[in-house]
């Protein structure tokens, strides 16, 4: 039988319309979900459509440096003479990779860590692992990895590294207040009473019902994630130029404000579009992983 | 005689994504001054719906009233300014609610809450003193011990019968004409919910309330209601005085409910009521019972059977009594 | 006494909490023999939950012994031995929460199977067809989510999930309050067939004596954490003898005049129910009791056998000593 005809699979597409039937009754995440789609396209296929695709690394042609916006460079052009929309198109990918890759790493163990903390609550695990997530909580994130960028050699690498060493506590508070009730329902205790294993009741009991917390979370955190990704670029320990980072842009942009406002402008609407997507589609998601009662 | 409150041919629809549930088809319900209704149905069946219609407090969207007329002392309630329909509720209609956690605010004192319902509910204007010596006064006629004390206290710190006691004071402190307790005692323990039970009618009788009692339990309506409304599936199935109604119930679902009930004479329970409540997305042609009937035939499934009176004061939607049936 | 299918001896069960300590059960005592329906009714802080939980290992007794078939299994659940897991069973109150939410029917009810290694895959496909066939399911809601049933088809689903283990003890935590009357007729009378067709026992919580009426072999009535009555059924409801087996019977809403007849007239239901945290001393339902005296409010009453079977907590039928009130001698003469 092909997978698609599957009474599980029939099961789960239903309920994936149902989700959407109730995601697009909500206008704001629809318009988070165009701009998310519309940033992810042009970040992909950023060599395809971007003008000028030479012009995302070392490129000078100061025969057009400072251009104001034209129908040639619908956003200008900087002072080594690239194109800017090209340059904002390439630097999507960096934010998304940025924001991706960051969550890829912190998501996994953050989750663990509070299922873990939260099915065992009250014991020394408890204890020792949500002490551990207060310490790294009390440091702002933005200011600790300004502190491991500057100590290291700045990089987006180091960026990423240092701003998933701060992110992962987040998911684990979360998913340890969700688990820690999760654990007190009867099916799990129904689960227990049948003699499942733990890693049963953790990953096949609680986690479930933690999943729609987790997407909303994630989905909100990439806003975050990209901002202080841009702003470590923005002081210059993040990605270095010639990159075409978003925040760097802005930064090397900002010099020549107001008169040549387009170099950074661009560049910094290019970031707040990103963000605003991701934190619009946030509270559709919730809706979209609800169950209906019937 | 002039009904305090008359619905008619009420109905509600909600939208979701399947589609339009068609929740409420035709709800008939009267009642007159000073009597004691009581509405009985199963989970679903559409008592709170209707009267969250009577309140206008029906969430919408998705809810919408498609068709029908609730008249409360011959006027709308439907097509009232939202001002008036203010006015309407606390003074005219009060409602104590199912969980009476729920109902209190918990970060608010009992007397907070309580005074503010008075303040703004009474008819006449009165200074705090007044106002506080009234609150007390509701307070003790619910027999709540200590007053004084208890206006000072969280909801927290009140067990579950005497929160409900706070909240029929509440509902009473306005004095209304109408009172509608939804399930006030589902969720107290039985010997708590004989006291409230006994509260409510002490209290009714006293004030001459007209009261609409809803309620899923047979033993509880039979103890608080003059007559009685079943509700099946949206509509009213059969009113009936509440003696007649027990002692010789006329609609098929009604015998199957009785049925159901397990006694506390023993005799086993009986094999209750085949299948279950109707999709409301698609309900069945015809009665919407008729699935279930062990009567059902043709006719059932052309139309649905209208609400008709068969004898002095009883009214059936069942073709079985239909003259010439 | 023969021995019992459950034992439970002097069982106690404290929680300490921020107010105190909760003597959520205290020094309860009962035999469950085989094929038999005991029920365990009171109201809430009564404790009968908690005792069911800790017979079936959900929490660890503080004291006392639970024995299965002569076998001391006061443990809880994570270190007890597999067989005893699959012979003990339990169906919780609400199916809409003890059915999870993210998993198929299928998965719900494999899981015990998986558990407990029966059968190959294919195999276990199949006994949960069977399961869902022996509560009246179709198959198809093997691939169903739980919020996609009724609440009486997720309570079949907890059912055919506490017996696919094939147990011989089954603790009912109130398997139809949260359900309308119609349907806890249809699955009662389906427990009733399963426990003739399986040689199974019960252990039934619930709240409503009117159903007890009609399924327990014996009735046991719990108040505040301890038993005040245990009786065979029939005379049970003949014969009433705790006061608060009394009030109890005559809050009951009937639907006819025969039931109305068979409650205690004179008790009136007055006060409210004490916390569990500090149960008043002597007697827990002096505060409330219409025949207490001044050795209720001291004394703990003991358990009696008055008829064969009937036990009841109350000083007023303890030989010996001298009576509560002067009520209640009147009745001991009369």
């Amino acid at each position: 039988m092909a997978f698609w005809k599957r009474p599980g699979f029939q099961r789960r597409w239903d309920s994936v319309k149902r989700g959407w039937y109730k995601f697009s009754k909500n206008p704001v995440s629809v318009v988070g979900l165009f701009f998310v789609l519309l940033v992810s396209f042009l970040a992909a296929f950023a060599p395809y459509v971007a003008p000028y695709p030479e012009h995302a690394g070392r490129f000078v042609n100061f025969s057009e440096a400072s251009q104001p916006p034209s129908l040639k460079h619908p956003f200008g052009t900087d002072v080594f003479g690239r194109d800017i929309l090209s340059r904002v198109f390439f630097g999507f990918r960096y934010s998304l990779m940025m924001g991706v890759v960051v969550l890829l790493l912190v998501v996994p163990p953050g989750v663990v860590l509070g299922l873990l903390a939260g099915y065992y609550r009250g014991t020394w695990i408890d204890t020792v692992i949500m002490r551990i997530t207060d310490v790294f909580l009390a440091v702002p994130p933005l200011i600790l990895a300004l502190a491991v960028c500057s100590v290291l050699t700045p990089s987006v690498f180091n960026a990423m590294m240092a701003v998933s060493l701060m992110w992962w506590p987040w998911y684990t508070r979360l998913v340890y207040g969700l688990a820690s009730s999760i654990r007190n329902e009867f099916f799990v205790q129904a689960a227990e009473v049948a003699g499942a294993s733990r890693s049963h009741i953790l990953f096949r009991e609680i986690l479930p019902n933690c999943v729609s917390s987790i997407f909303t979370k994630m989905s909100l955190d990439m806003g975050w994630v990209i901002l202080i990704g841009s702003s470590l670029s923005f002081v210059g320990l993040g990605a270095q130029p010639p990159t075409p980072d978003l925040g760097t842009m802005v930064a090397d942009g900002a010099k020549y404000l107001p008169d040549q406002w387009w170099i950074a402008v661009f560049p910094a609407l290019a970031i707040m579009i990103t963000v605003l997507g991701f934190n619009l589609i946030g509270d559709g998601l919730r809706d979209l992983f609800a169950l209906e009662e019937v | 005689m002039e009904k305090l409150l008359q619905i008619e041919g009420l109905k509600v629809e909600f939208k979701v994504y399947e589609g339009l549930l068609k929740v409420l088809n035709g709800v008939e319900l009267a009642l007159e001054e000073g009597e004691r209704v009581g509405l009985v149905g199963e989970a679903g069946c559409g008592k709170t719906t209707t009267m969250k219609c009577v309140l206008r407090i029906l969430p919408s969207p998705p809810g919408r009233i498609t068709a029908g007329r609730i008249l409360f002392r011959g006027q709308d309630l439907l097509r009232l300014p939202l001002q008036r329909m203010q006015r309407v509720r606390g003074r005219g209609i009060a409602m104590i609610f199912q969980d009476p956690t729920a109902a209190l605010n918990p970060v608010f004192t009992i007397g907070d809450q309580l005074m503010a319902v008075i303040r703004h509910g009474s008819r006449d204007a009165m200074n705090k003193k007044e106002i506080r010596r009234r609150a007390i006064a509701v307070l003790r006629e619910v027999q709540l011990p200590d007053p004084e004390r208890i206006l000072a206290n969280y909801p927290i710190q009140l067990s579950g019968g005497m929160r409900q006691r706070v909240c029929i004071a509440m509902a009473l402190s306005t004095e209304p004409e109408l009172l509608i307790a939804d399930e006030p005692t589902t969720s107290l323990d039985v010997t708590i919910q004989d006291q409230i039970l006994r509260l409510l009618n002490a209290l009714v009788e006293r004030r001459g309330t007209s009261v609409i009692f809803i309620t899923h339990s047979l033993g509880v309506v039979r103890e608080m209601a003059d007559r009685v409304y079943v509700m099946y599936a949206g509509s009213i199935v059969e009113s009936a005085p509440k003696g007649e109604l027990f002692s010789r119930p006329l609609h098929p679902y009604t015998q199957g409910l009785m049925r159901a009930v397990p006694k506390l004479t023993g005799g086993g329970i009986a094999e209750g009521i085949p299948g279950r409540i109707p999709d409301y997305l698609n309900p069945p042609p015809g009665c919407r019972f008729q699935p279930r009937c062990p009567h059902a035939w043709e006719r059932c499934s052309q139309a649905p059977p209208p609400l008709k009176e068969v004898e002095d004061g009883r009214q059936v939607a069942c073709f079985l009594y239909e003259e010439g049936a | 006494m023969q021995q019992g299918l459950l034992e439970v001896q002097e069982l106690k069960k404290y929680f300490v909490t921020s107010q105190g300590t909760v003597r959520a059960v205290d020094e309860v005592s009962f035999v469950l023999q085989e094929g038999e329906t005991l029920g365990l009714v009171g109201e809430s802080g009564s404790g009968k939950s908690t005792t069911a939980y800790t017979v079936i290992g959900i929490y660890a007794p503080t004291a006392g012994k639970i024995l299965f078939r002569g076998q001391d299994i006061s443990a809880p659940v994570s270190k007890r031995p597999k067989a005893l897991k699959r012979a003990i069973q339990i169906v919780f109150q609400d199916p809409g929460t003890s059915l999870n939410p993210r998993r198929s029917i299928g998965q719900i009810l494999e899981l015990p199977l998986k558990v407990h290694g029966i059968g190959t895959r294919r195999d276990r496909r199949e006994r949960v067809v069977e399961l869902l066939r022996l509560v009246e399911l179709p198959e198809d809601y093997f691939y169903k989510s739980p919020h996609m049933l009724g609440g009486g088809e997720r309570q079949m689903v907890a059912i055919a999930r506490a017996l696919a283990t094939e147990p011989e003890l089954v603790i009912l935590d109130e398997p139809t309050s949260a359900l309308d009357v119609s349907i806890q007729a249809k699955i009662i009378n389906m427990l009733l067939r399963f426990q003739e067709e399986m040689g199974l026992s019960y252990l039934f919580i619930t709240h409503d004596l009117s159903l007890m009426r009609n399924v327990a072999s014996r009735v046991a009535i719990m108040y505040l954490g301890k038993i005040c009555e245990l009786a065979p059924t029939e005379e049970f409801f003949q014969q009433p003898l705790h006061p608060y087996t009394q009030m109890l019977l005559s809050s009951i809403p009937v639907v006819s005049d025969d039931e109305e007849a068979v409650k205690p007239k004179k008790v009136v239901s007055q006060g409210e129910i004490p916390s569990p945290v500090n149960p008043p001393p002597g007697c827990r339902f002096h505060t409330r009791c219409l025949e207490a005296g001044e050795g209720c409010r001291k004394a703990l009453p003991e358990m009696v056998e008055v008829n064969e079977g009937h036990l009841v907590s109350c000083l007023k039928y303890q030989p010996g000593v001298a009576s509560a009130s002067p009520r209640a001698q009147e009745e001991v003469e009369g």
